[in-house]
């Protein structure tokens, strides 16, 4: 994974709530055995007119506005519905590095951050306000800085914002979850013979 | 302190928690089908990680796989290179897989089960965010994505934020006809789909301790339409009886031994929980979905709701697009609205008491001109004794299609899918914009509402059959 860095880019609007993972990225192509390549899918039903080619105009992420953009501003409940990892890897393989909501479902949110993406919390006002902003200004860029926990946008809507200081060494350093877990190994192996003798029909 | 069924399994679970960053927990169980896997094999390879307890481990194929013509080559390249790449998969890492020739293939949240691969106390992950059905057994199960594949792959754990817990308490009696989906989607009317976000449900209440297993899995199947990751019902008699003597499931002196404990799972008396739910089963009429979100349900005998009749701005919204993406009108009587299409399947109602409830409605009736039916058993253990108490007949004498297992119309990744402007009685658990289809429209239901509406062509008040 990428360490995430202060950047400052264009933000993109898009004001649905419970946008699910099935929109993000519909099941026709959940069927690679790779990581790459979800990008050109993303929102693919909404994306693309019905012969699945030319862009839908009316679609918001189709406005030349927001070429480019790597910030998402999204509406509630972001992210519901299934599982699929493909969710975060289509949207980081498009350009996106930062989705900003008042909420986002469970097991999305936790995929996000194995994926180098930002998903930043916000308070209605403070999403709100965004949304206006952006409204107003297609195409104004935030700057992003995970390090102080700052959004900073042109018009002065900017806030800090809190984050888990785990997720966020990690977002920082691209560490690999995994290396960090097994630096517990032995722990885990104790553990295990542990619960191996209290429940023996585990492994029977 | 007195504690709940959630806490004590994250209790026995806890593995370490470094300062500053989450704490571990163990996994017992870890299902796995083609889709999610794939890239979590990969990243062990690129590392030059191995399977760390492969016997945790049960796979299947279930999302693209064929539901007819099993024995003809699949027709889809790329589907047919992620069923083969997940042989391969499986085949060196040691685990056990039942590949679709197998008698024992299903879909995964039907195939387990019926094994007995998991138990009361356990936690039990799987990349799919229906794998809250095993909290059915009182086990903590839920849904994770493909990096936390490889990572409990790799590590036998994950890091995880603890949960708040919910009650949701459903006391009564369910009037006739009404069943476990309809409490499932009852639920997540009542809480929204986001309700339940950072919680773990707990089910309880008569209503619920009514239910057989079958039906406490449906109702467990949906807890993430409400936004919680995992849901559970205490264990009981009847959950021992089901686990007892399954290939899994603990033998001789180790069941006594097992027994014991999982009777030491259940809630203290007076544990709290951070929030609590509660639904008369009573009240609860057959349910149908009108929207495009599980949350936009109403009784067979309701209507469909006008955009105004929602105080809140959001969901005022989101009801004037569904009614937009669903091609309907307010106040439109749920059993006025015509279907193309009839689904019986799925991890949420393709167990064979679904098809049981099914037959005894589709029974002597005929498949209304112009409607598609299918029945999809959820595995062909599922098949097999359905076929051996007659229900393939039944559906076959009223015109359904019999077909193999696999999720098929649930999420259509195998070609089994509506087409644009179709409209669905579906027993799946999502009616999202495209789910079923570009452009399909579906309709979430009970597998008897389902059966009903086939035979009328439109949905029907099934609690007024007699």
């Amino acid at each position: 994974m990428e360490p995430y860095k202060k950047h400052e880019s264009i933000a993109a609007l898009m004001n649905r709530n419970n946008v699910d993972t099935d929109q993000i990225i519909p099941k026709q192509f959940l069927k690679r055995v790779e990581r790459s390549g979800f990008g050109v899918h993303l929102f693919h039903d909404w994306r693309y007119n019905n012969d699945g080619v030319t862009e839908n105009p009316s679609f918001e992420l189709n406005n030349p506005a927001f070429k480019g953009a790597k910030v998402l501003v999204a509406g509630d409940n972001f992210g519901c519905g299934s599982s699929r990892e493909h969710a975060p890897w289509a949207i980081a393989d498009f350009g996106f590095n930062t989705i900003i909501s008042t909420s986002y479902a469970d097991i999305f949110y936790n995929n996000c951050f194995k994926n180098g993406i930002l998903a930043i919390k916000v308070t209605q006002a403070q999403s709100d306000a965004l949304m206006q902003e952006i409204a107003a200004n297609e195409g104004a860029k935030f700057i992003i800085d995970l390090e102080n926990q700052d959004v900073i946008t042109p018009a002065g809507n900017g806030f800090k914002f809190e984050i888990d200081p785990f997720r966020k060494d990690n977002m920082l350093s691209g560490l690999d979850d995994i290396g960090l877990t097994l630096k517990h190994e032995d722990k885990i192996t104790t553990f295990e013979q542990q619960h191996k003798q209290r429940h023996p029909w585990l492994w029977s | 302190m007195k504690k709940t069924m959630y806490e004590k399994i994250w209790d026995s679970h806890f593995v370490h928690q470094e300062p500053g960053q989450a704490p571990l927990l163990f996994v017992d169980r870890h299902l796995m089908h083609e889709v999610t896997s794939p890239q979590a094999f990969e990243g062990l390879r690129i590392a030059n990680r191995k399977v760390r307890n492969p016997h945790s481990i049960l796979a299947t194929m279930d999302h693209c796989v064929p539901t007819k013509d099993r024995d003809l080559p699949i027709a889809d390249p790329i589907a047919k290179k992620q069923i083969e790449t997940m042989a391969v998969n499986c085949e060196e890492n040691g685990l056990n897989l039942y590949d679709m020739e197998s008698p024992e293939n299903g879909v995964i949240h039907i195939v387990v089960p019926e094994h007995g691969f998991v138990h009361p106390g356990m936690v039990v992950v799987c990349g799919d965010s229906h794998t809250a059905t095993h909290g059915a057994f009182g086990a903590l199960a839920f849904g994770i994505g493909t990096s936390e594949v490889e990572h409990v792959m790799a590590t036998q754990t994950l890091p995880q934020q603890k949960s708040k817990t919910m009650l949701v308490q459903v006391d009564g009696v369910l009037s006739k006809h009404c069943t476990a989906k309809d409490i499932a989607l009852a639920i997540v009317g009542k809480t929204g789909t986001a309700g339940g976000t950072g919680y773990v449900i707990e089910y309880a209440g008569e209503a619920i301790t009514a239910l057989s297993m079958e039906g406490r899995m449906t109702v467990c199947n949906m807890a993430i339409e409400a936004g919680a990751r995992a849901g559970m019902v205490a264990p009981d008699e009847k959950t021992y009886a089901f686990l007892q003597g399954k290939e899994f499931a603990p033998k001789g002196e180790a069941w006594s031994q097992a027994l014991a404990y999982w009777k030491s799972l259940l809630t203290d008396e007076g544990a709290s929980y951070d929030t609590i739910v509660t639904l008369n089963a009573a009240e609860i009429a057959p349910q149908v979905t009108w929207g495009t979100s599980p949350e936009q349900v109403v009784g067979a005998n309701g209507v469909v709701p006008a955009p105004d009749t929602f105080a809140d701005a959001g969901k005022r919204l989101a009801c004037e697009g569904a009614l937009k993406y669903m091609d309907l009108q307010p106040n439109t009587k749920m059993t006025d609205i015509k279907i193309d299409y009839a689904f019986i399947g799925s991890c949420t109602n393709g167990r064979i008491e679904d098809f049981r409830a099914a037959a005894t409605v589709a029974k002597g009736t005929k498949v209304a001109p112009g409607v598609t039916a299918i029945a999809v058993p959820g595995s062909y253990n599922v098949k097999l004794q359905a076929e051996k108490e007659g229900l393939d007949k039944i559906f076959k004498d009223a015109g359904w299609e019999w077909r193999d297992p696999g999720c098929s119309m649930c999420l259509a990744m195998n070609g089994d899918e509506l087409k644009d402007g179709q409209r669905c009685a579906s027993t799946s658990n999502r009616n999202f914009e495209g789910r079923q289809g570009k452009g399909g429209r579906t309709h979430l239901v009970s597998p008897a509402m389902a059966a009903a509406a086939a035979a009328a062509g439109h949905f029907v008040d099934i609690s007024k059959l007699g």
